[in-house]
């Protein structure tokens, strides 16, 4: 079975992206099976069931942060797609936590960002972007070529390593690249771990203590002007 | 790469029929419209270009450079694309002073950094020829108007991102001088590809390509009869533009006015 994890910030497009993945995927004789961990609503398992005809699932991590959700979830949910006789899993995950990133050795890492969310966006979005295989930009029928431009560079600073790939999701512009990544990735390992350290994931506020200023904890304190802050790597 | 020829080998209409233009080379430096009633499938003819079509989509259309296989990194790779796509919903989302974010932009794209500046002025100088509303370095690019933006769009695409193909897809005409402009993109030795309904364009063009029924149906060379004519219609288009301009004025049109227009 072959991983591919999608991440990235709300309306990127990372479902429009899996779409075009998916329809061509099947063309190619490759069944994909969809899930999708979301905090608290979606409704893309039940589209993308009834427009392919694939098996989809989605879970909600509530409280959890969604990237660790998928820590919990992925291992069930291989056993799943391979019970599905499907060769792919596609998972997409909402990316909402900038401190962790979702991506597992072994399976492909995939960021999707949008051209339009301004030529800063990708200095803000820390492990999810840096620990990603590829990044997909979406959304490039709408900004100035400029952009489009300074928008790569400013991934490129970021995350040297990480492949860019330009598509529209919309006419399905850039997007045979990414099959072509998808069905180069080798399958995933029968064990398999987080890539990346996740961050720390508690603090004396997440277990209860209110009281302000950094003086009333301890474990992981913050005083303001220390700027120097976990970015799980 | 030096690209100095792109064709394109037809493929299949939309109803299955062989394209009737099966091979069409467009060379550096020509000056190309593509035009067709709406639905005849210009926009499929550019992304077929832009995705360098390998007979992988839908029409079956092969795109050639310099009468090879284009490189897997014109796809691949951003970076290498020969291609700059300037669409009717391409705009600026910066609000940054224009000459800070030009600079921003050209910083990435030149290597030699004692040419920013240079690129800059230059861009902002071809914008201005376009368009007769000054764009001033110290304005905020989201203060631009439609027709400021889209001169700033042309010129940035041409001389900063300065790559050898631009697509401009059914961008708006308000507010640009379209014979400046042309003249202008003939100083530079590219192959501009206009999709467009605007009958000055068509007309100003080498050649432009007759869109049907998903297929390319005909090319037609801008010959000195309707170079004659485009002559005419730029009078008639700015007798019409005049005319607006008074109504949105708010002054009163006269009998005799409206002759002369109509009889220029
Ligand atoms: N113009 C344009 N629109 C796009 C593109 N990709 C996606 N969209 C539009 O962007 C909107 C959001 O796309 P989705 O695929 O739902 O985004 P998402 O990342 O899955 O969103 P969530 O799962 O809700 O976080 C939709 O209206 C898409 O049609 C693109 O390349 N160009
Ligand atoms: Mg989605
Ligand atoms: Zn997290």
């Amino acid at each position: 079975m072959r991983l591919v994890i999608c991440a990235g910030p709300a309306t990127t497009g990372k479902t429009a992206v899996l779409r075009n993945i998916i329809r061509r995927l099947l063309e190619s004789g490759n069944r994909p099976a969809f899930l999708k961990i979301d905090v608290q609503y979606a409704e893309e398992d039940e589209q993308i069931a009834k427009e392919f005809n694939i098996p989809t699932k989605k879970t909600y991590s509530g409280e959890l942060c969604p990237d660790h959700c998928g820590v919990m979830v992925l291992g069930d949910a291989m056993l799943w797609a391979k019970k599905e006789n499907c060769q792919v899993l596609l998972v997409e995950t909402a990316g909402l936590c900038l401190r962790c990133a979702p991506y597992v050795d072994g399976g492909l890492g995939m960021v999707v960002l949008e051209a339009t969310s301004g030529m800063n966006l990708p200095l803000k979005v820390g492990p999810m972007l840096s620990l990603a295989d590829i990044a997909v930009v979406t959304k490039i029928d709408r900004v100035s070529q400029a952009e489009r431009e300074v928008f790569r560079a400013r991934i490129q600073d970021v995350a040297p390593k990480v492949r860019i790939h330009e598509v529209n999701a919309l006419q399905g512009i850039g997007i045979d690249p990414l099959v072509e990544r998808v069905l180069a990735t080798p399958p995933a390992p029968e064990r398999m771990f987080l890539r990346g350290t996740p961050p720390v994931g508690t603090c004396t506020i997440c277990v209860g203590k209110k009281e302000v200023g950094w003086q009333a904890h301890f474990g992981v304190v913050r005083p303001l002007d220390q700027q120097t802050f976990y970015r799980g790597e | 790469m030096n690209i100095q020829k792109m064709t394109i080998f037809g493929g299949r209409s939309k109803s299955g029929l062989p394209e009737p233009v099966q091979r069409l080379d467009l060379n550096m430096g020509d000056v190309v419209s593509i035009v067709g009633s709406t639905g005849a499938g210009k926009t499929t003819l550019i992304n077929d270009i832009e995705l360098f079509a390998d007979a992988n989509t839908p029409t079956g259309r092969r795109l050639l450079i310099n009468g090879e296989k284009p490189p897997a990194e014109y796809r691949d790779n951003p970076a290498c694309n020969p291609i700059a796509l300037i669409t009717q919903h391409t705009t600026f989302l910066s609000d940054l002073p224009v000459g800070e974010f030009l600079t921003i932009h050209a910083n990435i794209r030149s290597k030699d950094k004692s040419q920013i500046e240079d690129l800059v002025t230059r861009t902002l100088a071809f914008a201005n020829q376009l368009t007769g509303e000054p764009v001033q370095p110290l304005i905020r690019m989201t203060e631009l108007s439609g027709g400021q933006t889209r001169a700033l769009l042309i010129a940035d695409a041409t001389i900063i991102c300065n790559t050898p193909i631009v697509l401009l897809d059914e961008v708006e005409n308000a507010g640009i001088n379209r014979n400046r402009a042309i003249e202008l993109l003939r100083q530079y030795r590219k192959i501009f590809i206009f999709v467009t309904h605007d009958p000055r364009i068509a007309l100003l063009s080498d050649y432009r390509i007759v869109v049907k029924d998903g297929s390319i149906s005909d090319v037609f060379h801008t010959d000195e009869i309707e170079r004659k004519c485009g002559e005419r219609v730029s009078v008639l288009d700015d007798a019409l533009t005049n005319l607006r301009n008074q109504l949105r004025r708010g002054e009163r049109l006269s009998q005799a006015e409206l002759e002369s227009i109509t009889c220029a």
